[in-house]
């Protein structure tokens, strides 16, 4: 165990590594570098060199990323829009991000497992049926679509706001008010958000449970005279979960891209909505940070998610 | 089910083709005095913000859609095949680093990183089914992976080595067709997932640049009128569901009628 863990240590380390240079080359080394499109023709050949020189496109290729990694991880990039630290901007909106990113993988979760292990119980019964239309249907609508459409419905029908983290004029509530007009403004985004993850993911746990359900230890633990229940919940469910770990280092990925048009629909103040608004301004500096950022989060996710099976299923014995 | 999502794709592609003659307005003809009216005998599905017909343009939208999906993959799956068989059949150190290289890729948030890229090149179609394309080929060459270290052991590759024949020839004659079946389900479901791509950069103004219709830019454009005009919002957003969807069913299909124990994940 030790040396598996300390090999994947390694990997990490490497894919690491190959993330920084991938995020470097496509923001630094991409036609039009950041310099050519901040600055007018207009502007004198002498600001154009201060600017290269501020940004080390003046010194040798191995020199800029170098320098731009120690930029990095010590937090000294700078927004080109308005020049404060590129760290500080995320660090006030992160939390936001991760709050409605918790509540959707919490919705998927507690409601994608059930889900398909019930679907699984009762193969092609009318639930399971219904319950196959509705993930196609889940994956494969737009999810801003989706957004607009319950925001339409939910205005009609309730004639309540839904953009932002609250709404504009709370002076006049009372705690319960505010704390529930917070969980109002927190719930549509988190359920749109979660939509495609809950159908993906109740899809799986479903086939999962169908495969292990065929497996001889469950034939043995029906034969030997236990409950339906014990069987399906105490023996499949278990073996059947084993996969889903793995799922969750990917979902992370999924729900960063996820982010960027839910915040974009819900005027959520996250680093979804950051980085959209400096894609749009060209603000390389915040792109490139949050892009590193989110890459490095997905590899903890799969490292977290590796070593966890490893202790989950003991039928696997990293040599 | 998978034989009723590829009648739908036949009759979206026939819908595409044939476009020009099934659209009763020219889809840029615009009419002021008609703006924002609901879907009538004279404009089945209503007319947007400037009077065009959104009828119309949201045939002319399919070709966009369809192309971006269909050549976006096309580049794909290419790219994927061609890492997947080198790593596959060389193994070693060839396989270890283009492996490495496929982790790092799919550690990126790809809606994200084909945002920031198209808006580095700037949006226009050709631009957007290349980036598409060239971020998202990992699945693939994964799948072909798999297959080439299996089949190279194989004794039919044994024999084709053994007769002195080139290890290109060996890689695209011999292994690569018995290694097709993953690539073909993988292919359809990606063409679904590349026509929501499109749409979702459409909504954040990164996709193929108005006037020219795509679901996507209709119905972002239709946004602002949500509460007036529904039917802006309401019918591209159906097209791309039942597009994408047939896709999905298609590509689910495939899998299970090619191997009832193949279950990658997408």
């Amino acid at each position: 165990m030790a040396s598996f863990v300390l090999r994947r240590l390694l990997q990490l380390f490497i894919t690491l590594v190959g993330i920084s240079i991938i995020s470097w080359i496509i923001i630094m080394q991409a036609p039009g570098s950041p310099i050519a499109l901040t600055i007018d023709p207009k502007v004198s050949p002498k600001i154009v060199e201060q600017m290269m020189k501020n940004y080390d496109l003046d010194k040798p290729i191995y020199q800029q990323y170098y320098l731009w990694l120690k930029k990095l991880f010590t937090g000294k990039l700078y927004s080109f829009k308005d020049g404060r630290p590129v760290m500080d901007k995320i660090g006030e909106r992160i939390w936001n991000t991760l709050l409605l990113n918790l509540v959707a993988t919490i919705i998927i979760f507690s409601l994608a497992i059930p889900l398909g292990v019930f679907s699984a119980k009762r193969q092609y019964s009318f639930l399971d049926n219904l319950g196959t239309l509705g993930a196609y249907l889940g994956i494969s609508a737009p999810s801003f679509w989706l957004a607009y459409l319950l925001i339409l419905g939910t205005v009609l029908l309730f004639g309540y706001p839904v953009l932002g983290m609250r709404s504009f004029v709370t002076e006049d509530f009372t705690t319960f008010e505010i704390v529930m007009d917070r969980i109002w403004h927190l719930m549509l985004p988190s359920i749109i958000l979660a939509i495609g993850g809950l159908a993906g993911l109740s899809r799986y746990t479903r086939s999962s449970m169908l495969e292990v359900v065929r497996q001889d230890y469950i034939r043995t633990a029906k034969a030997k005279g236990l409950p339906e229940e014990a069987v399906y919940y105490k023996h499949a469910l278990r073996n059947a979960l084993l996969p889903i770990i793995t799922i969750f280092g990917f979902l992370i990925p999924e729900l960063i891209g996820g982010s960027i048009i839910m915040e974009s629909v819900f005027a959520w103040p996250g680093i979804g909505r950051l980085s959209y608004q400096a894609v749009l301004s060209r603000d390389y500096p915040v792109v490139m940070t949050v892009l590193t950022i989110s890459a490095v989060l997905t590899l903890i996710g799969n490292f977290i998610a590796d070593i966890l099976y490893g202790i989950a299923d003991p039928r696997i014995r990293y040599q | 089910m998978a034989v009723g999502g590829l009648a739908l794709i036949m009759t979206m592609f026939l819908i595409a083709a044939f476009a020009s003659f099934l659209s009763p307005y020219a889809p840029g003809k615009t009419e002021v005095s008609l703006k924002l009216k609901p879907p009538s005998l004279q404009h089945y599905l209503g007319t947007d913000q400037l009077g065009r017909d959104v009828f119309s343009r949201m045939l002319w939208g399919s070709r966009i859609s369809l192309s971006v999906g269909f050549v976006a993959v096309t580049i794909s799956i290419l790219i994927g095949i061609l890492i997947g068989a080198l790593a596959g059949y060389y193994g070693g150190w060839v396989d270890t680093f283009l492996m490495r290289f496929v982790d790092t890729m799919l550690c990126f948030p790809s809606f994200f990183l084909i945002l920031t890229v198209v808006a580095l090149l700037g949006p226009s179609i050709f631009n957007i089914m290349v980036v598409i394309g060239i971020t998202s080929w990992m699945g693939t060459s994964r799948f072909v992976r798999a297959e080439f270290l299996s089949l190279r052991e194989r004794d039919f590759t044994q024999a084709a080595r053994a007769l002195g024949v080139k290890d290109f020839r060996i890689i695209f004659r011999h292994i690569l067709p018995n290694a097709l079946a993953p690539v073909f389900v993988t292919a359809t479901l990606s063409v679904a997932s590349a026509i929501l791509i499109e749409a979702g950069l459409s909504f954040l103004g990164f996709g193929v640049q108005p006037p020219a219709p795509s679901w996507g830019n209709i119905l972002t454009e239709g946004r602002t009128y949500i509460f007036d005009a529904w039917w802006l919002t309401v019918f591209p957003g159906l097209a791309i569901l039942i597009t994408v969807l047939s896709f999905n069913l298609l590509g689910e299909g495939l899998r299970d009628a090619l191997d009832p124990r193949l279950r990658g994940r997408r």
